[in-house]
């Protein structure tokens, strides 16, 4: 029972290294999710019964499994069945864009339906199509509107890239373990990676809600930050 | 009909580790919203240095991953000489990460009862327990319901991680089979709908009782 | 106007926020029957003066008498005995949201009067019934108009016996149609012989109603007399003033 400090000064540029690992795993995911998100959103409120019903059952099947038994699941089953041949890291990144895909569909989803229906009748009357209603009239609202729930996916996303370890993807967690099963020094390395996750995740809400604040319309606030 | 070697040898370690899991999901979620409540409360309501703390806990274990925690707890606490059995590490994380997340939801919906419903009370004579008891009480309940059963539905699928601390549940028992004979796809798939059931489960539990104590003008939002 | 017959009386209470002192010693006394109107600028100490009597808000200083008892304000017991005795009509209502109207007026019966199910169920329908909300018995406060949650309001209040009803501006959170329902329960408070305290804008309850009308401003009351002192045509009041402008919004309610 001795603490060495000194193994996590030394050990701090190896570990943050890691973390750019994992900043490129989320920021992807989260564009990943962004675009599925989005285009399900519109298939599930305006598209017809079938393709909802398709698209809901994509939700129903990524939020009803762990992320850890995903990431097992395509990693060592579907993607080798598949006969794709992709390294961890694309892996956790394609796994976590689907499942934050799966929820923010949902997130846009609700937005859009908890728009006035004037809004998408008064574009239509003015002669716009159905497509322009939608992406110059009804996207850019739902955009602003859930930049808080977005921010919760975010922070999500963040923590459940730190899983990435269980198939050996290089983040923060995987070299800190690298690093812990050599010195012994598991306590003093794990609270380590633990602060450097919380200040990833402080740091990107309060950005976000910086960006929330910003492109936020006068007399426009829907939900808010929590706190 | 009779199943082949795999199923005979993969249902029966499944079934063993979907018990473990619930023994793992039921003393967490109680344990959880137990220590959410506190909190919470003590975020609403506490003075300046109570706040503080229960503030400072909920963005701790909000703001770091699960695995982190559970490897604090199972590898990190020998290094001081605190030895915890494996099972013993996942609940004490799942309640500890659960609580903050819960905490902000009780913390939310006491926030949100409007001034005027303690002062109507009081204006009609209730003693401070009996504001509580029967007007704030009630009320803060049928706010945070939805998001606390939520968090316990999430509770249910992050209870996969017990198998990193060496805990043989759905997830644990479900990887020995198939990396013993090589079937992944299968194999995860199956655990996979045995998540899901657990989930539905707990969803269609959840409603009702969501169900049974709609009020008009508490409606759940999403 | 005999102290003997006072029901209510306080004496020079003083509350302030911080540093902003919003009620400069108010002292009144109220005798069986009497209803009296504050009137004055919004932001003049109304609101603040009737939380006080009944300690809804703390007065720093002063007193409050109930039959010339004098009530300890330390006291949590006699708190909330002189708040039963002294019902409140609020703005925005305060019904229980997670209650029916019928059980916003058994909860207290039962909690605080320890009335059996029975008498207290029996109780409310009566009050219900008084101010003609018997069919809505069931009905949750999210599914009521404003009017209607107003109503519920005193009915509540009426069904704890008070001695005296405090009713802070209980017609501005309304919309303009709704305000005749509310103002015309009142009147048959009135009517039978309740006593009161009002804080109002409505002319027609100034005019008719007022014993004695209280004028406030800056946390004082500045004024104070009968309505036939007050707002004579002959006589050059700050009450008179105020209630001319009042009239020009609404003229129709004189």
């Amino acid at each position: 029972m001795h603490f060495d400090l000194s193994v996590v000064i030394d050990s701090l540029p190896y570990l943050l290294q890691g973390s750019a690992a994992t900043a490129v795993i989320v920021c992807c995911a989260m564009a990943i999710g962004l675009v599925i998100g989005v285009v399900m959103a519109v298939g599930m409120v305006y598209g017809p019964r079938p393709v909802a019903l398709l698209l809901s059952s994509y939700v129903w099947f990524f939020r009803g499994f762990p992320v850890l038994v995903l990431l097992f699941l395509f990693y060592f089953g579907l993607f080798t069945f598949l006969g794709l041949n992709v390294s961890a890291l694309t892996a956790v990144t394609l796994v976590l864009g689907m499942t934050t895909g799966a929820y923010q569909a949902n997130i846009f989803k609700g937005a859009m339906l908890s728009m006035p229906k004037g809004q998408y009748k008064a574009a239509r009357a003015l002669g716009m199509t159905q497509t322009q209603a939608i992406y110059c009239i009804i996207l850019p609202q739902i955009l602003r509107m859930s930049i808080p729930a977005w921010s919760n996916e975010y922070s999500i996303i963040l923590k459940d890239s730190a899983l990435a370890f269980v198939i050996g993807a290089p983040e923060i967690m995987a070299r800190t373990q690298f690093v812990a099963s050599r010195t012994y020094q598991h306590l003093p390395l794990y609270i380590t990676a633990g602060l450097i996750y919380f200040v990833l995740t402080w740091a990107g809400v309060l950005l976000l809600e910086k960006l929330y604040r910003k492109v936020r319309i006068p007399g426009y606030s829907q939900d808010g930050f929590g706190q | 009909m009779e199943l082949s070697p795999f199923y005979q040898e993969l249902l029966p370690s499944l079934n063993r580790g979907l018990i473990m899991t619930i023994a793992l999901i039921v003393p967490s979620a109680l344990g959880g919203v137990f220590i959410g409540i506190v909190a919470g409360t003590l975020r609403a309501y506490g003075n300046r240095i109570t706040r503080s703390i229960g503030n400072f806990y909920a963005a701790l274990f909000r703001g770091t991953p699960l695995v982190v925690q559970l490897f604090v707890l199972y590898f990190g606490l020998p290094n001081i000489g605190l030895y915890l059995s494996p099972y013993m590490a996942a609940v004490i994380g799942f309640i500890l990460c659960s609580g903050a997340y819960q905490s902000e939801y009780i913390r939310g919906a006491l926030l949100s009862i409007k001034r005027g419903q303690y002062h109507g009370a009081q204006a009609l004579g209730f003693s401070f327990f009996q504001t509580i008891f029967w007007i704030i009480i009630p009320q803060a309940v049928r706010k945070a319901i939805h998001g606390c059963g939520n968090e316990i539905i999430y509770l249910i699928k992050y209870s996969s991680l017990a198998y990193i601390v060496t805990v043989m549940e759905l997830t644990g028992e479900g990887k020995t089979i198939a990396t013993e004979y090589f079937r992944f796809t299968e194999v995860f798939m199956i655990i996979g709908l045995y998540y899901l059931a657990l989930v539905s489960c707990a969803v269609f539990i959840l409603k009702r009782i969501e169900n049974k104590l709609y009020i008009p003008g508490f409606g759940y939002n999403r | 106007m005999s102290n003997a017959l006072s029901i209510l009386r306080i004496s020079n209470l003083k509350k302030s926020y911080g540093k902003n002192t919003i009620l400069h010693g108010a002292t009144l006394s109220l005798h069986q029957g009497e209803i009296i109107v504050l009137i004055g600028p919004s932001g003049g100490g109304k609101s603040t003066l009737l939380q006080c009597i009944n300690c809804l808000a703390m007065p720093e200083e002063g007193e409050i008498f109930l039959h010339d008892n004098r009530v300890d304000l330390q006291s949590a017991g006699e708190l909330n005995e002189l708040r039963q005795k002294v019902g409140m009509i609020f703005q925005d209502f305060n019904l229980f949201d997670h209650l029916t109207a019928v059980d916003n007026i058994t909860v207290a019966l039962r909690k605080v009067k320890k009335m059996s199910k029975k008498d207290a169920l029996c109780r409310a329908r009566r009050e219900l019934d008084q101010v003609g909300l018997s069919d809505k018995a069931s009905l949750y406060p999210a599914q009521l108009s404003g009017g209607q949650k107003q109503r519920v309001a005193i009915a509540r209040a009426l069904a704890m016996d008070p001695e005296v009803l405090l009713l802070d501006e209980p017609t501005s959170a309304l919309d303009p149609e709704l305000v005749g329902e509310v103002i015309s329960v009142i009147k048959q408070l009135a009517g039978n012989g309740m006593t009161m305290i009002m804080a109002t804008h409505q002319m027609s309850l100034i005019s008719t109603l007022a014993d004695r009308i209280l004028f406030m401003e800056n946390g004082s009351i500045v004024e104070q007399g009968t309505p036939q002192e007050l707002l004579s045509s002959d006589m050059v009041s700050k009450t008179r003033g105020f209630c001319e402008r009042l009239n020009e919004i609404s003229p129709e309610d004189l």
